[in-house]
């Protein structure tokens, strides 16, 4: 992978590992991915704090891989009950809580690693924001990363189904059942979904096999593609100025240091802080308060018996309350706030744009009139996660990095996170009228956001960006 | 970035402190889940011995119990059978149970704690099938005109006498196993298990 | 300037209904914080008498309709018995020491009886908790809250758990209380073979075993933690000083 340019190969010192990895080195380009993406892949000398977050996923996935592996040989994804009436899937997971010798350790560390998964990932994606990594070259980065936001969140909601708890069912049920709102193809593709009328053991098999095979494929495959973009363009840095602009005679950024040793050293540094909270939560909190481990999750499954309150995993609950702040009151005043942006954009798009536009507007106003607000609340939902994609065509700021942008662009990210962080409390509750409008205000907020930004990030008064980067 | 080769002595030692301690600390997690894979408590419970009385038990009759998925023989040999054990030396590979397929007590003529009742696992050593009994001497049960009495492996015919002993050139390498286990009385038999002091 | 007045309306906007919205919450949160009141049930993990009591209630009491399928009576020795103090003592459903405590009864049977099959037990300790407290509170609380109410079919009502069909099995150690209709308040009218606070003794030893069987390896779990914290913070320190001694290298700007 001589990405940017071409390495030669290795050439023998005459030890026999010298002629081993010259034997090696020719057949394979091991010396030159090695030097591509390691110990000649310059990257800027000031990441700090929220730069650990990429590495920390990498070693989440590789946590979640091996736990999986491990468990799936003991779980068993049977809907039907066995001698005691206890359905077989939760006994299974029961028998490697108590039976299966440090099978307690390798299941908290598979729960555990779940949150986690989405503790880092949203950080991760924080930090993109905070300093514009998204912003061209990257864009692609950007994209391939929103491609592995959405195939995670599928990956967690069908393993949650697999302990066959009363939440994994009930979670599944209500889900599931959202696509059927879909027009015209909703209920047979529910139907299709489920494999049956109700979510049940031909559901529980197909989810099996999508979250211990087809899905990890696709995540490792698009977690590849992502470095692999990185390593094209090179990393952005907290200050958002481009390193490769001033290079050395070797052609060498100048803010830039080998990632091996210097990154690979310093993430060790990470690495150990994080399996120290880690081992924290999977030691003596594995419950985690009942968010990691949710205690009604400790019932087995009953399809007679909804439990009184049912709520998505904590990870899931800012999707959930923007899907369940859509009712038909609401819809007004979307459909207000789409006239908004049809006025606002139609000015500025060339011919053809403003006939999309006018054709999309009136699409969507007419089906909120149409459609009821149960299918446009799935439809908000998902696009509250595709709009996160379209962040680097959205983001016409002069500045990449938050240290040199304007007050306009830090409020509207601060009330971002308060609205994100609210929702994300909501979800977790019981629907009441109070929190209905709360969450509703925390919607238009969150796609303001990014709707609006193309006009605020253009106004917004920035700070000058320095030559080199702030590295003391 | 350091020179080529060189590296500082501080930075070695550190190198290596660091690598140690992540490398012991990467051996203790693979302990947990490579030990997932032993058996667990359900299959060491339905591995427990099994007891089995054999009060009623007639001399040069046999039943069948099963242990670990395997089925344990335990004979009730009568004269007539334990007199052949003695004269079958020349025709057997392992006459004096020097191989350890039997405990330390069993490692004697009889194989068996007790001289009349034989406990064995009957599956042939060679390639696991179950030994069919042919206990009648002669050609009664299809079986040659010197043959004294033993077990016939249906698979690919090696023979065994009553102590389960394995006949020279038959496919089999190794006499028929005999499990660990202890007379809880003089009928009752626990399979499975060497208890001492009972 | 016409930006900066823009600038501040904007954020007058966006700031002034998350403000609103803050206090509109605010009684919602403390609203949710009032449930129902549970009575903290008392700690007895470590104390082995109480779970070896717990143990024995649990067996002579309960496992008549309920099952406690994954605790398999071999893990019982791990309470400071012997494997034949379990057999003698303890072992009313099975006939190996291996086997799990399953319940006495036939569940189509006791969906006759009842209504409802009587849940298995061995996760109960985990998945009764909420935010009103522990499970083991929940438990605790439960099991000592049955009145008297003639209209129900079993002859008893329960004041955390409202139309139950669990009977209250230990009536004759606790005596019959009663819901006084005016105070919401349980009393006593009628005195078992237990004083009150020897049933509260029992009741917290029967919740302690059920905590214990809910994770039996809990204990272990938290002494490894102490042992992989220890390690890691070793590890912390001599990572970080390599690091530190690598990046020695890297010229401030």
């Amino acid at each position: 992978m001589a990405a940017n340019g071409n390495y030669e190969k290795y050439t023998s010192d005459g030890s026999l590992r010298g002629r081993a990895l010259e034997w090696f080195d020719k057949r394979f380009p091991l010396t030159s991915m090695w030097r591509a993406h390691l110990s000649e892949y310059y990257a800027p000398k000031n990441f700090n704090f929220w730069y650990v977050f990429g590495v920390l996923a990498i070693v989440v996935l590789a946590i979640q891989i091996v736990t999986g592996i491990f468990l799936v040989m003991f779980y068993k994804p049977d809907a039907s009950l066995n001698a005691s009436g206890i359905p077989i899937a939760f006994a299974s997971v029961e028998y490697i809580m108590r039976d299966v010798q440090w099978g307690w350790l390798i299941r908290y560390m598979h729960s555990t690693g779940a949150s986690a998964f989405f503790v880092v990932v949203y950080l991760h994606m924080f930090r993109g924001m905070l300093y514009g990594s998204y912003r061209k070259p990257r864009e692609l980065i950007w994209v391939f990363g929103t491609l592995i936001f959405l195939v995670l969140m599928a990956e967690a909601f069908m393993g949650y189904l697999l302990p066959w708890g009363q939440m994994s069912f009930w979670g599944a049920q209500v889900i599931v059942n959202l696509f059927s709102a879909i027009p015209l193809i909703g209920e047979p593709l529910s139907l299709w979904i489920r494999g049956d009328y109700v979510v049940g053991d031909a559901t529980l098999n197909r989810f099996f096999a999508f979250h211990v095979i087809a899905v990890p494929l696709a995540l490792l495959g698009l977690v590849a593609a992502h470095i692999l973009a990185l390593h094209e363009v090179g990393s952005n840095n907290p200050d958002g100025i481009e390193i490769k602009d001033k290079l050395d005679e070797r052609g060498v950024p100048l803010d830039g240091i080998a990632f091996h040793p210097y990154y690979t050293v310093k993430d060790l540094v990470a690495v150990v802080v994080f399996l120290i909270v880690f081992a924290s939560i999977v030691f003596f909190a594995p419950e985690g308060g009942g968010y990691f481990l949710e205690y009604n999750n400790f019932i087995p499954a009953d399809p007679l018996k909804t439990p009184p309150h049912i709520a998505p995993v904590w990870y899931f609950t800012p999707s959930y309350s923007i899907l369940r702040s859509i009712t038909d009151d609401y819809l007004i005043v979307l459909q207000l706030g789409v006239a908004a942006l049809w006025v606002w954009g139609v000015r500025r798009l060339p011919d053809v744009g403003k006939v999309l536009v006018s054709i999309a507007a009136i699409a969507v106003i007419v089906g909120m009139f149409a459609l009821e607000a149960k299918f446009w609340g799935v439809v908000a939902m998902g696009s509250s996660v595709a709009i996160i994609g379209l962040l680097p065509w959205l983001d016409y700021s002069p500045v990449k990095s938050i240290r040199y942008r304007g007050p306009i662009y830090k409020g509207f990210l601060t009330a971002f996170v308060i609205a994100f962080l609210v929702l994300g409390y909501l979800g977790t509750q019981p629907p009441a009228p109070a929190s209905q409008i709360v969450a509703q205000v925390c919607t238009l907020i969150y796609f303001a956001f990014f709707l609006m930004m193309p006009w605020y990030s253009r106004i917004d008064k920035c700070k000058p960006v320095p030559e080199r980067v702030t590295f003391q | 970035m350091s020179t080529e080769g060189k590296m500082d002595c501080g930075r070695r030692r550190l190198l290596v402190a660091t690598a140690a301690v992540g490398g012991a600390g990467a051996v203790a997690t693979l302990v947990p889940f490579l030990s997932s894979m032993l058996p667990s408590e359900r299959a060491k419970a339905a591995g427990a011995p099994v007891e089995v009385d054999v009060a009623n038990l007639a001399p040069g009759q046999m039943i069948t119990v099963e242990w670990r998925g395997k089925p344990v023989w335990v004979i009730n040999r009568d004269a007539e059978m334990l007199a052949t054990l003695p004269k079958l030396e020349g025709e057997l590979v392992d006459p004096r149970s020097e191989a350890r397929q039997q405990p330390p007590a069993c490692t004697n003529e009889t194989r068996s704690i007790k001289p009349n009742l034989f406990v064995a696992i009957g599956i042939c050593t060679h390639l696991g099938c179950s030994p069919t009994s042919k206990f009648r001497k002669g050609e009664a049960e299809g079986m040659p005109a010197d043959w004294p009495g033993g077990f016939l492996c249906p698979c690919h015919g090696t023979t065994f006498d009553f102590a389960g002993r394995v006949y020279k050139n038959k496919p089999a390498p190794t006499n028929l196993e005999v499990p660990p286990h202890t007379y809880l009385s003089e009928s009752r038999i626990l399979i499975g298990e060497e208890r001492k002091g009972v | 300037m016409k930006a900066n007045l823009v600038r501040k309306v904007g954020l007058a906007l966006l700031f002034a209904p998350l403000v609103a919205c803050a206090l509109l919450s605010a009684p919602l949160i403390v609203s949710a914080a009032e449930g129902a009141h549970l009575d903290r049930a008392p700690d007895v993990r470590n104390d082995q008498a109480a779970l070896q009591n717990g143990a024995k209630i649990f067996v002579n009491y309960c496992l008549n309709c309920h099952g406690g399928s994954f605790v398999r009576y071999k893990r019982l020795t791990e309470l400071g018995l012997t494997e034949q103090q379990v057999i003698d003592n303890l072992m009313l459903t099975a006939e190996k020491i291996g086997e799990p405590m399953r319940v006495a009864a036939r569940p189509g049977e006791q969906k006759q009886w009842f209504g409802v099959v009587p849940p298995d037990l061995s996760l109960v300790a985990r998945a009764r908790a909420s935010a009103d407290g522990s499970a083991a509170d929940w438990l605790y609380t439960y099991m000592r809250s049955f009145y008297r109410d003639d209209q129900r079919p079993t002859g008893w009502n329960n004041t955390i758990f409202p139309n139950v069909a669990m009977p209250n099995v230990l009536w004759d150690l606790q005596g019959q209380q009663e819901l006084n209709s005016q105070t919401h308040r349980l009393e006593l009218p009628v005195a078992g073979q237990l004083s009150p606070a020897e049933f509260n003794k029992q009741i917290a030893d029967l919740v302690g075993f059920l905590v214990w069987a809910a994770e039996p390896g809990a204990g272990f779990r938290k002494q490894l933690g102490l042992g992989v914290l220890a390690f890691l913070l070793v590890l912390l320190g001599v990572s970080y000083a390599l690091k530190k001694e690598y990046w020695k290298d890297v010229p401030k700007n």
